[in-house]
């Protein structure tokens, strides 16, 4: 998923940052808040963490409040993992831990050392679309597309456990992923698909 | 989410030893992580858990032992769990999502606290989160909110699924901090609200949950969990219902009655299980019974349907036991 660069050279991705740069002064020139004080006076701690992130090493040192949701798009780059509610109740941020699928938005990237993290960009291999991510493109599996990075990770991780099984049991396990654009129809096809093929 | 310090624990004496005034554990995070982005809690210090090998999943003298750091997931699909007391794997399976019962663990369900709007934004008055500032609840959202072991100055229910199931099963707590090891019945650890409702259990300050036993109970084999919510799944109870029954001859024996949804904790409910010893295993029995399921009940303005929604929680799951 790679975000598109639009005329003026500026990427889509680029142009909000530095809107939300401009946003943030802006906020802080009217409107001081104690918290966000409180947070740039405190000694800021650093955590080192060496973790595998889709198959390569990197270190990375953090402040022990940052997500793993927030190591991977803002330090990372990786920027396919969506952050939907940040608060785990939509799944768009699943990623897999140690081969589990977990919310990136509710786990301490200070707590990851030594453990292997797969991410959407990490399922296909070169050109090649994963099985399940082929399946979501032949199925519609999407409409806007801001859930599917979540979806196609648990759709994965439900294949792998063997949850999989039935319509029944597709729409029971991967009701951790909502979807606002209700492409569900499309999605458990997807799952079919996609298991059929495994 | 205010800064703190962070460090990882290997064993329990390391963890125990890190921990002090102002700090937390984190398990799964589920609930840590989720409550110090809202600034609900703000840890001056959290100590990391994971790797402390609270685990294990074993059969011994006093009944089944589950390790406090065994995740939601694992428990729901071990085979020690899912035949011996279907409840328990029922309750599991039917909380949270895939996602968060990879994440989350037996100890941070255990502890997990109130989902009531007002306790989780600090913009609003909250006597569970800032004792004495007031309980909007009373008088208003309040739908999803208990009516059983209310106060005047909280209405909250325990949201944990898990809880109920154990409570049903008289599970019981092994506690390890500074002065020792103690283990204590699951129905003595939470605290009704009263006056204290920032009071919510009765774990010590450092202290650590390393375990739950759930005592051995043959008949649990014939046991569920149901659960009502607004959506199918992903969602807290509306009202539940954990039920076990020891039937002989198409006679009740014993049976086990739990609720949650309803309480400002797991809801045990002896009156319903005696209305049922005794008698036979059908509807009549059944509708006999919770009858008096919700007397005491203080419903509340938007909440009234509850009292009926636990009878009919209770009986759906006697139905189901029976067919
Ligand atoms: C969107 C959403 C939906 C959910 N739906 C449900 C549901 O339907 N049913 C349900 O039951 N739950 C539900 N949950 C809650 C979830 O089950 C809990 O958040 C989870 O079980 C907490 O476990 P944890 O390991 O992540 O705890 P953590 O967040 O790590 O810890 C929770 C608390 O317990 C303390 N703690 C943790 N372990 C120990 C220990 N061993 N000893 C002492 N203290 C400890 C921590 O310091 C913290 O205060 C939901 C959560 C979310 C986010
Ligand atoms: S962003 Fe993590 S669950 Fe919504
Ligand atoms: S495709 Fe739009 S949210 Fe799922």
């Amino acid at each position: 998923m790679e975000e598109q660069s639009q005329d003026d050279g500026v990427s889509r991705r680029g142009f909000l940052l530095t809107s939300a740069a401009a946003a943030a002064l802006a906020a802080t020139a009217e409107n001081p808040r104690p918290a966000a004080a409180a947070a740039t006076a405190a000694p800021a701690e650093v955590v080192e963490v060496a973790l595998e992130v889709n198959g390569k090493a990197r270190t990375l040192a953090l402040d022990p409040r940052v997500t793993l949701l927030d190591a991977l798009r803002e330090r990372l780059d990786l920027t396919g993992t969506k952050k939907g509610c940040d608060r785990g109740q939509c799944g768009a941020c699943t990623v897999h831990v140690d081969g589990r699928r977990v919310l990136s938005c509710l786990t301490l990237a200070a707590g990851l050392g030594g453990k292997a993290v797969t991410t959407v960009e990490g399922l296909a291999e070169g050109d090649r679309l994963h099985p399940v991510q082929r399946a979501f493109v032949a199925c519609d599996g999407l409409q806007c597309g801001f859930c599917t990075p979540g979806q196609v990770m648990s759709a994965v991780a439900l294949i792998e456990e063997g949850h999989a099984g039935s319509e029944a049991e597709i729409r029971e396990y991967m009701s951790g992923n909502i979807c606002r654009c209700g492409a569900y129809q499309q999605i458990v096809q997807a799952v079919r698909m996609a298991k059929e093929e495994a | 989410m205010r800064p703190y310090t962070y460090a990882a624990a290997r064993s329990v004496g390391e963890a125990l030893e890190r921990a002090g005034d102002g700090s937390a554990y984190l398990a799964g995070g589920t609930t840590l992580v989720d409550l110090m982005k809202l600034e609900v809690v703000s840890p001056a210090h959290v100590v990391d858990i994971t790797a402390v090998p609270l685990r294990g999943i074993r059969r011994g003298p006093r009944g089944l032992f589950i390790g406090a750091m065994e995740r939601m997931a694992d428990v729901a699909g071990h085979h020690l769990v899912a035949e011996p007391y279907p409840v328990v794997a029922e309750a599991l399976r039917q909380s949270a999502s895939p996602q968060i019962r990879n994440m989350a663990t037996i100890g941070g369900n255990l502890l997990q606290r109130t989902r009531c709007g007002y306790f989780r934004d600090p913009a609003t008055p909250c006597n569970r989160r800032e004792p004495g500032s007031g309980c909007p609840a009373v008088d208003g959202h309040n739908r999803s909110h208990a009516i059983l072991g209310t106060s005047d100055a909280c209405v909250a229910t325990h949201p944990s699924d898990l809880a109920v199931a154990l409570t049903a099963l008289d599970a019981r707590l092994s506690l390890r901090g500074a002065g020792g090891e103690r283990t204590l019945r699951l129905a003595d650890f939470y605290r009704l609200p009263g006056g204290t409702p920032h009071l919510e259990n009765e774990l010590r300050p450092g202290e650590l949950i390393t375990g739950v036993t759930v005592p051995a109970l043959p008949w649990a084999r014939r046991s569920t969990y149901v659960k009502v919510r607004d959506r199918r799944s992903y969602e807290f109870a509306l009202c539940s219902a954990a039920v076990a029954v020891h039937v002989k001859g198409g006679v009740i024996r014993e049976a086990r009655v739990a609720a949650g949804g309803v309480g400002t904790r797991p809801w045990r409910l002896p009156a319903v299980e005696e209305a049922l010893r005794g008698r036979p295993m059908r509807t009549e029995t059944f509708e006999a019974a919770v009858a008096h399921a919700a007397d005491g009940a203080r419903p509340l303005a938007r909440n009234a349907f509850k009292p009926a929604l636990l009878r009919r929680t209770i009986v759906r799951a006697l139905v189901h036991l029976a067919g």
